[in-house]
């Protein structure tokens, strides 16, 4: 015990001799919350629209100016060829064309339908079906406009018969894309400060040569690694409470659920995390392999992790792979307590992968360890 | 007298190659024992595994008594170990790295301060200094004052004075002297032939072969040959018509000079003299010369 005391002292010295953790610990969290949360979004502001307007009726103002007044569009030009809204869609000018052909309005009131044309740059897919969809939804509410012009009929007659369908969003009722995006970067926070630090840590004892002679003193094997492993513990849950308040006070995000669960979850996700670094270090040489090593792990885990897509939508497989990905179920589990205020009950099948997952990675790791040096 | 280590039969393969083969040697109780020889004889092999830092592939050791595989963990408390790079913690001080080493050992500076005095003094006004701050010289005296103070019975050495100046090497074989005299045994490995006549006893070592294992001076006493030291304005070319030579045996590059040895019994001087003038050579000096320890290390593997 007095020996791990000492190991510890030394780390936490050398730790902080190091010029870089300071900024490290502190304007990383910064950096990535502010930046990733904002940027990060799903939501689709801003399309650009150009419209060819052929027509000049009445009809086509009423549908130009819903437009206009839709917070997803920005009307950037009009032109009256389509050839050249064509053009302006090739250099991304424009996300979107609506092109309403001359007699638009004509053709509307003799044969009571008509044609719109919507062209929209498709590279993105995400960005595309949004587009289309809101479009979509903007010129539904013309049409219904139009319909009650022409007929005479009130909206909420009962002649007027259609499925309303009223939304209710639960957990997250604004749908506010920062209120998602928070615990999952807390999580990757958490992750690279555990992952990264300790397994780089680790395996410059090697690369330096200090190992050499820490191997001819009475220390123990497991010894030095608790001694190694636990200081970025500490600095890990201290940057997952340091998070919280950053995230708290710049984006108020809702805390619902209790926080001692929140922290006892992380004690063992970084585990698992000090774990895979200790693993990471007995199989490299030197830093630059190790850090090669933990860039390789977290890329895959992170996207793979429905810190931004949905894990629902993986194909089968992918979601089998995200039952060895921690990093997936500890984001899980962030947006169940802070989010949904999860209890312990909800949480159990997470904490007990998490718990089993601990076990064997620091088991093989350890293992790993004392058979390399 | 004691017997402070004994090697036996000692084998190590990295893969294919031999590192070392069939090694044997005792070290007697506080003796400089000196593990001499080219880069890549072996020496390195020797030192980790006596100091259980690797496994050898057969063959036995035992330091005071007990096994370097067995009692390993006994092993560690009572021998010092330096290695050949400088493996102590740049980022912390002087101070900082005694003190570490101390502790892990369960002593204290104070405790064992009386051993390391002497040269833990010369580096004591920088021990607010980074270790990766002090220059060579200083590491090596730090290096050296952490591998003793746990107070250990047996000291090894790698190559501790490679890369290190005349000076410092000097003073470095100085404490060496010292330590011996408090009952320490040391095991020295160098590629520096000269630093062998310091040591006690020897051992030359090549291609993972001991060669011949003595005290320096009947390593000098078994040169049997009459050695000459040859000088001339163009040693290249002195050294290459010296291989021509009729009764030419080996012929070496030694600062400014070749040392000569030739199958005669008594080398005739006037003899090779006249064959070096008529191949065109000027400014011609022979002396005979009393051999050191690089001309044996030479002989033997010739």
């Amino acid at each position: 015990m007095r020996t791990i005391i000492f190991i510890l002292e030394k780390e936490f010295k050398q730790i902080f001799r190091n010029k870089i953790m300071i900024p490290i610990i502190f304007v990383v969290p910064f950096v990535q919350l502010l930046i990733l949360v904002h940027a990060a979004t799903f939501e689709i502001k801003n399309i650009d629209l150009l419209v060819v307007d052929n027509d000049f009726s009445s009809t086509s103002r009423q549908i130009i100016s819903k437009f206009k007044g839709s917070p997803f569009f920005n009307l950037v030009e009009s032109e009256f060829s389509v050839k050249k809204a064509e053009e302006s869609l090739y250099n991304d000018k424009a996300d979107v064309v609506l092109v309403i052909p001359s007699g638009f309005e004509k053709k509307l009131i003799k044969e009571n339908k008509s044609d719109l044309q919507l062209l929209v740059n498709a590279i993105n897919g995400v960005v595309a079906g949004l587009s289309n969809y809101y479009a979509s939804a903007i010129i539904m509410s013309v049409n219904k406009d139009l319909i009650v012009e022409m007929y005479g009929v009130s909206k909420n007659s009962s002649s007027f018969k259609q499925i309303n369908i009223e939304y209710s969003h639960w957990y997250n009722p604004q749908l506010n894309y920062k209120t998602y995006m928070v615990p999952g970067i807390l999580v990757l926070l958490v992750t690279i400060i555990g992952l990264y630090l300790s397994g780089m840590n680790l395996v410059r004892e090697k690369e330096v040569g200090t190992i050499e002679q820490i191997n001819v003193t009475p220390i123990k094997k497991y010894q030095f690694i608790i001694g190694k492993l636990v200081p970025f513990w500490i600095i890990a849950m201290f940057e997952l409470a340091f998070g919280l308040v950053l995230g708290k006070l710049l984006f108020d995000i809702p805390i619902i659920g209790n926080l001692f669960l929140v922290f006892g979850v992380a004690a063992i996700y970084l585990l698992v995390i000090l774990g895979i670094g200790l693993f990471i270090s007995t199989i490299t040489e030197n830093q630059l392999q190790a850090m090669f090593f933990a860039f390789f792990f977290t890329l895959i885990f992170i996207l793979m992790s429905g810190l931004f897509t949905s894990v629902e939508s993986m194909p089968k497989w992918g979601q089998f792979i995200n039952k060895i990905n921690p990093i997936a179920y500890f984001i899980k589990v962030m947006r169940m307590i802070l989010l949904k205020g999860s209890g312990f009950k909800d949480i159990i099948p997470e904490i007990s992968a998490l718990l089993f997952y601990a076990f064997s990675i620091l088991g093989l790791a350890i293992w790993r360890y004392r058979k390399t040096t | 007298m004691n017997k402070s280590v004994i090697v036996n039969n000692l084998s190590k393969k990295y893969g294919e190659t031999k590192a070392i083969e069939n090694i044997n040697f005792e070290v007697n109780n506080s003796e400089i024992f000196g593990l001499i020889g080219p880069d890549g004889a072996g020496k390195s092999t020797i030192i980790r595994i006596l100091t259980s830092l690797i496994l050898a592939d057969s063959g036995k050791c035992t330091l005071n008594g007990l096994d370097v595989v067995k009692d390993y963990k006994k092993i560690r408390k009572i021998i010092g170990y330096m290695p050949g790079r400088f493996s102590l913690y740049q980022d912390l001080t002087v101070e900082e790295n005694l003190k570490f080493f101390a502790t892990v050992f369960g002593t204290s500076i104070e405790e064992n301060y009386d051993l390391i005095k002497d040269i833990y003094h010369q580096i004591e006004s920088f021990k607010k200094r980074r270790a990766g701050k002090l220059s060579g010289g200083m590491k090596q005296k730090l290096a050296l004052s952490c591998a003793l103070i746990h107070k250990p019975e047996i000291l090894v050495l790698d190559e501790p004075t490679t890369g290190v100046d005349a000076v410092s090497r000097k003073e470095f074989w100085d404490m060496l002297k010292k330590l011996k005299e408090k009952d320490i045994t040391i095991i020295v490995s160098t590629p520096y032939m000269d630093e062998a006549s310091l040591c006690d006893r020897v051992a030359l070592i090549q291609k993972g072969n001991i060669m011949q294992i003595n005290t320096p001076e009947k390593i000098i006493n078994n040169f049997t040959k009459e050695l000459l030291s040859i000088k001339s304005k163009n040693i290249y070319k002195l050294l290459k018509d010296l291989r021509k030579y009729p009764e030419y045996r080996s012929a070496f590059p030694f600062g400014q000079n070749i040392h000569f040895t030739s199958n005669e019994t008594i080398a005739d001087i006037e003899n090779i003299k006249n064959f070096l003038i008529n191949n065109g050579h000027q400014n011609i000096d022979i002396k005979a010369i009393k051999a050191n320890i690089e001309d044996c290390f030479m002989e033997l593997m010739t």
